[in-house]
């Protein structure tokens, strides 16, 4: 060794232990029971003050955009949320900080929060981070990648070769440690068994067994490390087409709590083979940001004025833009 | 002579450094572009990895997020993240380009906070992303951004991700695999490398008509040129063709310029 083993010197805001989870999964169902529900029920029964939140997908893609405006609505408060590749989740989740509804995000694991990647950081998110009243501890995507994986495998914590030598490490939780077979230094992150993970997927049957397209992110493990865990799905399929290829199956139903059928529910992200992203929208929603009155105006509006994710939908242009989003994930625009 | 701007030249040396047959980790915006400038020019079977996890696209048009559906069109896998991750963990990804809100003369990047108190930022910046893990993991870490004194400090406010840390030996003191690090970063006014043994910021390449006082006045440490100082290459007719017709005709990346 020719440095001594250092530890960050961040907060952790999850329980890393293997066995207090296990006594937690010991006693989640298993009965092949239906689960379908509104996002409203859903959310409801399954979100609690306090809790530690995670939000499946990349940004705003494949995002169960319903279960966070539910949320918001709810106004929920005092969660801790994990900030991985968290953008318009974020921006979402941010409704309920500084608009006088409390304080819905009073902590984050972050690896990536505020910014929209290359549409611009988000004004309000800035001005919820700015504040001081949201406390952080700093992560990469794969560090908070691998600490889902660590509590999908049972594990208290998992080895990775990110992160050392920088002050991300020093503002995280992590710790270094040494290999015992090579004598390498590692850095060892704490699993995350969050109290509620949300995931949005292109089909689920009634008992939560769940088909996704495209890129997984970290939602296999996401779903396995979650307490609960409420699903979103664009379509509800048959339980006897699951069963005629279990293949296709990426989390099986005894992870799942709810089950709540969004047609266009990652809408106005982009959700593979289905539609593409709504960048009109989304521009508009971060230019609103800049005028803090604006904003209010805009959220009153866009969230706490409509009962429910369908009524969203229909503001935004309903039906006929929806098309427009379809045809342009499959590049019909570029005459293919 | 044709005529280009600053950010097709950027874009454009960018792609020359992708070989043929090589890995790279990208993220949306200069460093796509150059990587499908790349595609359509020297190296076509350049594997282009996005860490959400598209795996060896055939980018059609340029995507907007790192995970959107556009970073897995024609690709040979679409996967998760931590698989991604792991092929760089493993040694499989050669290259990475990465950006940031400041860059130190040992190529260490900053993309969290700007100003003085962690818990009360001037600005908060997204945070590392999956910067830190790609600057952990690729061989060869490749930064694309405009070059101005704001930019290029001689003390970040946060060290997020990873170059040669504190100097030569910093890396692997530090746990990191040994041979990664910072390999070149292009700017608006030149292509610089690093010292072999100081492992500090050097410029390689001035670009057509600057010169090493403009390069000095825009960097907020001191920089020396490696001998011989070599001028940048401007782009060809068919590389900006390509660029503009094909990469990038909607003007996203070249007309931020």
């Amino acid at each position: 060794m020719t440095t001594p083993l250092s530890q960050g010197a961040g907060p952790l805001y999850a329980d890393p232990s293997a066995n207090r989870a296990r006594e937690f999964f010991r006693n989640k169902p298993r009965a092949l029971i239906d689960k379908t529900m509104s996002v409203k029920d859903a959310v409801a029964r399954f979100v609690q003050d306090g809790d530690y939140l995670a939000v499946g997908g990349f940004g705003g893609d494949r995002l169960s955009v319903a279960v966070c405006h539910e949320i918001v609505r709810q106004k929920k408060q005092n969660l801790t949320l994990a900030g991985h590749t968290a953008t318009h989740d974020f921006q979402i989740l941010c409704a309920g900080n500084l608009t006088n509804r409390g304080k819905l995000i009073a902590r984050v694991d972050v690896a990536y929060i505020v910014g929209l990647e290359a549409r611009g950081l988000s004004p309000h998110a800035r001005r919820v981070m700015e504040s001081g009243e949201v406390e952080s501890t700093e992560w990469s995507n794969y560090s908070l990648a691998v600490r889902f994986k660590a509590a999908a495998m049972g594990l208290p914590f998992l080895p990775m070769r990110s992160m050392l030598g920088t002050d991300t490490f020093r503002k995280s939780a992590a710790k270094e440690i040494v290999c015992p077979f090579t004598g390498d230094k590692l850095l060892a992150v704490p699993a995350i068994y969050p109290d509620v993970g949300v995931i949005h997927v292109h089909e689920a049957d009634r008992f939560g067994n769940c088909r996704l397209r495209g890129t997984s992110v970290a939602d296999p493990d996401l779903a396995r490390a979650s307490k609960k865990l409420i699903v979103t799905c664009e379509r509800l399929i048959p339980s006897d087409v699951i069963r005629q290829d279990p293949t296709l199956t990426v989390i099986p139903f005894f992870c799942v709590d709810a089950v709540c059928e969004v047609p266009f529910g990652s809408y106005p992200g982009n959700m593979p083979y289905e539609y593409f992203s709504d960048e009109d929208h989304l521009r508009h929603w971060l230019k609103v940001e800049a005028d803090p009155a604006e904003y209010q105006k805009f959220i009153d509006q866009y969230i706490f004025g409509v009962g429910d994710f369908n009524e969203y939908l229909q503001l935004c242009g309903g039906l006929p833009r929806l098309q427009k989003l379809r045809q342009e994930e499959f590049l019909l625009h570029r005459g293919r | 002579m044709v005529e280009y701007n600053p950010m097709e030249l950027m874009i454009c040396c960018a792609a020359r450094m992708l070989e043929n047959g090589r890995t790279v980790a990208v993220g949306t915006g200069a460093p796509c572009a150059a990587a499908m400038l790349a595609q359509r020019t020297a190296a076509p079977d350049l594997v282009i990895c996005f860490e959400a996890g598209g795996v060896a696209p055939q980018l059609p048009t340029m995507p907007i997020s790192v995970g959107d559906s556009r970073t897995f069109y024609r690709a040979a896998m679409a996967t998760s993240m931590a698989d991604v991750m792991e092929t760089c963990q493993r040694g499989m990804m050669d290259y990475t380009f990465l950006g940031g809100a400041q860059i130190d003369p040992f190529g260490n990047l900053n993309s969290t906070f700007l100003g003085k108190d962690y818990k009360k930022p001037k600005v908060r910046l997204p945070g590392s992303g999956g910067a830190n893990d790609l600057a952990s993991f690729c061989w060869r870490i490749l930064v694309v951004t405009n070059h101005d004194k704001r930019r290029f400090v001689e003390k970040l406010d946060f060290l997020t991700t990873p170059g040669y840390l504190t100097g030569p030996g910093a890396r692997e003191a530090a746990g990191l695999s040994p041979g990664t690090g910072p390999y070149r970063v292009i700017t608006d006014l030149a292509i610089m490398g690093y010292h072999e043994e100081t492992k500090r910021m050097e410029v390689l390449s001035l670009h057509p008509g600057i010169t090493m006082e403009q390069v000095q006045a825009n960097t907020g440490f001191t920089i020396a040129g490696r001998e011989p100082l070599l001028t940048t290459a401007p782009p060809s007719e068919m590389e900006l063709r390509i660029l503009r017709e094909e990469v990038d005709p909607l003007r996203y990346i070249i007309g931020r310029a």
